[in-house]
């Protein structure tokens, strides 16, 4: 068998997993508080750059960075509902699109105009191991490691605590929660956080490949969408088999055509899917 | 209707004569308005009934790669090439808008589609690197001189005029879908489909007529921005970015009055252009940092843009004069 393809296959399965914790912020955020985040991917950029400053220039533990990141842009979160989404939860839902779109316009350029359109890098070397012929990034190993362990928590706190059990009763009857005592607002902000830190933990694992610069969420914030949708609102289980389908036509693709060809394939994947399962993959 | 007749006549009156007292560069973002206002007015001929389109940039890249390829490669004239370039871009506005009305993609769902289409047709565009030249963008080849037949002009006078005569159509166009008894049942849609469905009216229908129109419009503004800039780029002329330049520009003029979609072609130039102007290089991305939050409060304080809320303003005070005597 051909060892490149197995490498691209198994460098897909290592991606699967950072898209599949990026489309899990997502997902919370649209099935529960019905709001695409088309600016999801920018703020996934802001802390990457919070990581490359904290770390790179001041010189701080990259953990402790991490976790700054992870704190900073879950606030970020609360602070994009209350002033962008709230004001505007009663209108159509095409427009709280668009607002966080203006969002995505103004986070990017903001980015340019503080930092430049430098690539910026943490200068961190990792490891590369090799498994007979095969080479395998070690940080891409961390990640979906980091990512797998963050969907797992995401799990757990939805199933077992009192407030994720709350968002999961949301995001199936938003009328009839308000009746049963829940307070949608509290919920809403509360998700918004958990949205905005699953965006920070994703920034702490794609700042290990990948060098930072204001578009670099054009990379990868169509593709998130493209999964979330194509796993179903709500539907966790879904959204991973997506992710993973995704990151093996991108990878596979990759190797065997070109990287823009790949994704061109998981786009029209994604078009081609939405008109014969619209209700997502796992749909029944 | 009667009464906004004049106002638009005289509006033309001025516009006839406006380049003779114009320098080159003030012509340079006049026409850059006209041709941007008609594009946007070609967005919210959709917009407007709450189509909301993500990818209108794939029609606008493949106006404009179409008829600069075809030129480039084949000699052929732009004559030909710009209504094979719109051709293209009506089918793939079937190809994707019939299957989206027939199953029901609306919303959000609709809204993500179209973002992948505009981004098929972007990395498509830089895959065919070899004829696009990729990122790089590409140069139609230039004949020189004014040529009324390959479309080129050498005096930004000329350029003017034809803008202005396709910001025109582009007008008359709109009108007449606004007229049109279409715009009641794509009204009806947007309010509820199904309803509108159960009263007879063909939704799919309606609706592709209205994005096959859009499509085809935006797709002629793209032609004619890419020959009037002799330079294409994919990353201003698809995807994702300029998608939501067009949608922001058309809300925050307005996308349902005539002339909102151009009066925000108007406040994003003048402001891109004025920021360029009184701050250089030195910043940036200023001018897209006050573009994304004007767009967040256009949206919250003004959902139907600068048009929409003063055309209410006059309204209201007229209606207050009235109610006084």
């Amino acid at each position: 068998m051909d060892i490149y393809l197995v490498e691209a296959i198994i460098n897909g399965i290592l991606l699967g997993g950072v898209l599949a914790l990026l489309a899990l912020g997502l997902n919370l955020i649209f099935g529960v508080v019905d709001v695409v985040w088309i600016a999801y991917a920018e703020m996934v950029m802001v802390g990457m750059y919070v990581i490359y400053w904290l770390h790179a220039y001041y010189g701080w533990p990259l953990p402790l960075a991490c976790l700054v990141a992870v704190i900073g842009v879950g606030l970020l979160g609360i602070l994009v509902h209350l002033l962008i989404i709230q004001p505007i939860l009663g209108s159509a839902p095409i427009n709280q699109l668009l607002a966080t779109g203006g969002l995505l316009f103004f986070l990017q350029s903001f980015a340019t105009l503080l930092f430049g359109t430098d690539f910026r890098n943490i200068g961190l070397r990792m490891p590369i191991i090799e498994i007979g012929d095969i080479f395998i990034s070690f940080s891409r190993l961390i990640a979906f490691c980091v990512a797998l362990a963050g969907a797992v928590i995401l799990y757990f706190f939805l199933s077992r605590t009192h407030i994720g059990t709350a968002i999961r009763a949301i995001s199936q009857d938003r009328e009839i929660m308000g009746l049963m005592g829940v307070d949608e607002r509290k919920v809403y902000v509360i998700t918004s956080a958990v949205g905005g830190s699953l965006a920070g933990l994703a920034a702490c694992l794609l700042v290990l490949q990948y060098d930072v610069h204001p578009f670099i969420g054009l990379s990868f914030g169509p593709i998130t969408f493209m999964i979330c949708v194509l796993g179903g609102l709500g539907n966790m289980i879904g959204g991973f088999v997506a992710a993973f389908l995704m990151s093996q036509i991108i990878s596979v693709g990759g190797y065997y055509f070109s990287i823009e060809l790949s994704y061109v394939f998981a786009f029209l994947f994604f078009i081609v899917l939405m008109f014969i399962r619209p209700q997502g993959i796992l749909a029944k | 209707m009667m009464t906004i007749r004049w106002p638009l006549a005289l509006l033309f009156a001025v516009l006839l004569l406006l380049p003779l007292g114009l320098q080159d560069y003030l012509l340079h973002m006049a026409i850059q308005i006209l041709i941007w206002g008609f594009v946007y007015t070609g967005w919210s001929v959709m917009g407007r009934f709450g189509q909301v389109s993500l990818g209108h940039g794939a029609f606008l890249g493949v106006g404009a790669y179409t008829t600069a390829l075809l030129w480039n490669n084949f000699g052929l004239v732009p004559w030909i090439g710009i209504p094979i370039g719109v051709a293209f871009a009506v089918l793939l506005a079937l190809v994707i808008g019939y299957p989206c009305f027939r199953l029901k993609v609306v919303g959000h769902y609709f809204a993500l589609v179209t973002l992948a289409l505009s981004q098929v047709v972007l990395l498509s565009i830089v895959a065919a690197r070899d004829i696009t030249g990729g990122s790089l963008g590409m140069t139609p080849n230039s004949v020189g001189q004014s040529s009324w037949l390959a479309l080129q002009f050498t005096s930004k006078m000329q350029w003017y005029f034809v803008a202005l005569a396709v910001w025109a159509f582009g007008l008359w166009v709109w009108v007449k879908v606004d007229r049109g008894m279409g715009r009641a049942a794509m009204e009806a849609v947007s309010e509820d489909e199904t309803a509108a469905a159960a009263v007879g009216i063909n939704v799919t229908r309606e609706k592709l007529r209205v994005t096959v129109i859009s499509a085809a419009m935006t797709a002629f503004g793209g032609a004619l921005f890419g020959q009037y800039q002799m330079y294409l780029n994919p990353e201003t002329l698809s995807g994702i970015g300029v998608s939501l330049q067009i949608v922001f520009a058309a809300i925050a003029g307005g996308m349902y009055s005539l002339l909102g979609p151009t009066v925000g072609a108007l406040l994003t130039i003048a402001l891109t252009e004025g920021l360029r102007i009184g701050f250089g290089t030195t910043l940036i991305g200023a001018a897209n940092t006050i573009y994304g939050i004007l767009l967040i409060l256009f949206i919250i304080f003004m959902p139907r843009g600068i048009t929409g809320f003063f055309g209410a303003w006059t309204k209201r005070r007229a209606a207050t004069a009235a109610a006084a005597t």
